[in-house]
């Protein structure tokens, strides 16, 4: 489904991908490990257009992503949830919501769509009115990705969806992952918690320094010895 | 005339040229809020629509147009022209002058954007002179006496011209996808490109939206002085720019606030101390307020990014 070859990319005049290669097929979580700084990030801003692809090439169902800006790529299919939730405090979370589904024009689906992401997560149901800035850092995550499910996307980006939130909190959004993938959404997802991501994972990647340095199904990473030592605590 | 009515009067007064501040200081205020850039060029748009109006007015009464049309009828086709034009002027200047250099330094567009303010003021002076020019206004000069104090039509045009731009402004930013879409723009643009929002066709709307309420408050400017000239916009420019701050630039009902309350602490003073100095009071309350309350009236955002 979407497919990275040999990519390069960076910021000015410095590059941080040195030649990226890596897989999503349709139906899949794949997920993207690696050290603070390893490149993790720019891969996903590169598949979604925010980072411009210096050389190689990205595609998703058999189009070239070269060149095209963010918000074509969300009409093809690729929601990104970027890390750090980017939320829209000033708004309230309905608008947030009806913001995802900004390119939609099928409004009876759309409002389908919110009460199922509604449901999804119950909480924003209960503060729709609300200012999405008075939301707690959980509850941020789970309406960035409520946001980005609007779009109706066939492939989900997540930059850290776990990043800093409590442990109950953590697995209401590993579970809410899983239940994405169940109905139908591929996922490509960028963990810190490699522990948990391996385990909803079917596939995944080792990202040092802007190269891919293993890949391997997720149940054969959990079990390799440099996986273990450097993301499982040994 | 009684303390009362000579306040009322300079309320009255005050309300207009406030009217005028507020319509000029939302064009500031909205196009900060979505590239945090201060349009120095703002104050040369409304002096566009001022233009474009007087030449509008001046083609109405003397051009093959039969005459016996309502006033307020070439009122309105010259305002919606002048409105029409300095828009999108407003969009070409975004696209070719802001838009290359939105990722450079602050500094670049802040110099890009003086740079477009003096291109604009000689431009205009090139095509109407440097002197000043009479602005016919096609208003009847109707009075009415209201407890001692007087009211004309020509204030009533100005406060019922920006009381519905306003209003629209504010329906159109609170309750429509479009206006949705602004806001969102204006708190994070990566954010807003990622939901799959246009952003530079949001921007761009933005700056039509304010260039033509400049336009607005240029004509309605030309038509409450009778005269009008090329560096008017200047000066303007910078009292609608210190509104917007006295508001809280970003914040559009701020704007609108600001706009008025500096309109009518000029009249105010111009009534009770002199004339001479209500320049002064505008950048006097600009300089207080950056040190008292840095963040404007309404307490939204910033001037220190300013
Ligand atoms: N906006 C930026 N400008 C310049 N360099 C950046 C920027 N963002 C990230 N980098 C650099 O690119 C490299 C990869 O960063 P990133 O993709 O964010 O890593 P990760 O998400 O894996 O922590 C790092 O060396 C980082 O310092
Ligand atoms: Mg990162």
């Amino acid at each position: 489904m979407l497919k990275l070859e040999e990519v390069e990319a960076g910021y000015g005049r410095t590059s941080c991908l040195h030649g990226i290669s890596l897989e999503v097929r349709e139906g899949e979580i794949v997920v993207l490990l690696g050290a603070n700084g390893a490149g993790k990030t720019t891969t996903l801003m590169t598949i979604s257009g925010l980072v411009a692809i210096r050389g190689g090439a990205v595609t998703f169902q058999g189009t070239t992503l070269s060149g095209m800006a963010a918000a074509e790529l969300v009409g093809l299919g690729i929601s990104h949830v970027p890390e750090g939730r980017r939320i829209l405090p000033r708004l309230t979370i309905q608008e947030n919501l009806e913001l995802g589904a900004y390119l939609r024009r099928d409004r009876a689906a759309i409002r389908l769509d919110l009460a199922r992401v509604c449901e999804l997560f119950p909480i924003l149901a209960e503060r729709r009115r609300q200012l999405a800035g008075t939301l707690s850092g959980g509850e941020q995550q789970m309406l960035a990705i409520a946001r980005g499910l609007m779009a109706r996307p066939k492939l989900l980006l997540l930059d850290e969806p776990s990043l800093g939130l409590a442990p109950k909190l953590v697995s209401a959004i590993f579970d809410a992952i899983k239940r994405m993938n169940e109905e139908g959404i591929t996922l490509l997802l960028v963990e810190q918690n490699a522990y948990r991501s391996l385990q909803i994972a079917h596939r995944g990647y080792v990202l040092e320094t802007g190269r891919v340095v293993l890949a391997d199904t997720a149940a054969r990473l959990a079990q390799n010895p440099r996986v273990k030592a450097a993301y499982l605590g040994g | 005339m009684t303390p009362l009515q000579l306040f009322c009067q300079q309320l009255a007064n005050g309300l207009t040229l406030g009217a005028i501040y507020a319509l000029i200081a939302l064009g500031y205020t909205m196009i900060y809020g979505v590239i945090q850039l201060i349009n120095f060029a703002h104050g040369e748009l409304f002096m566009v629509g001022a233009y474009v109006a007087l030449t509008l007015v001046l083609l109405s009464s003397a051009g093959p147009l039969p005459s016996g049309i309502p006033w307020w009828m070439t009122l309105l086709v010259c305002g919606l022209g002048s409105m029409a034009a300095a828009g999108m002027l407003g969009a070409a200047i975004e696209r070719f002058a802001y838009r290359p250099i939105r990722h450079a330094p602050r500094l670049n567009a802040l110099i890009t954007a003086i740079g477009m303010s003096f291109f604009l003021q000689n431009a205009l002076m090139l095509l109407y002179g440097a002197t000043d020019r009479h602005f016919p206004n096609p208003i009847p000069l109707t009075r009415w006496e209201v407890g001692g104090v007087t009211v004309t039509l020509m204030q009533l045009v100005v406060w019922a011209a920006s009381g519905l731009l306003m209003v629209g402004l504010q329906l159109l930013v609170m309750s429509t996808k479009l206006g949705m879409a602004m806001r969102a723009t204006a708190q994070d643009l990566k954010a807003c490109a990622l939901l799959g929002i246009p952003v530079d066709r949001i921007i761009a709307t933005t700056f039509v939206i304010g260039s033509a309420f400049a336009a607005m408050g240029g004509m309605l400017f030309g038509l409450h002085y009778g005269t009008i000239n090329f560096h008017d916009g200047y000066l303007m420019g910078l009292k609608a720019f210190t509104a917007a701050v006295l508001g809280g630039i970003g914040n559009i009902p701020g704007a609108m606030v600001g706009g008025l309350v500096l309109g009518l602490l000029e009249g105010l003073g111009a009534g009770y101390l002199s004339s001479q100095w209500k320049n002064v009071f505008a950048f006097l309350i600009l300089v207080v307020l950056l040190l008292f309350k840095p963040r404007g009236l309404l307490g939204e955002r910033v001037a220190d990014r300013a």
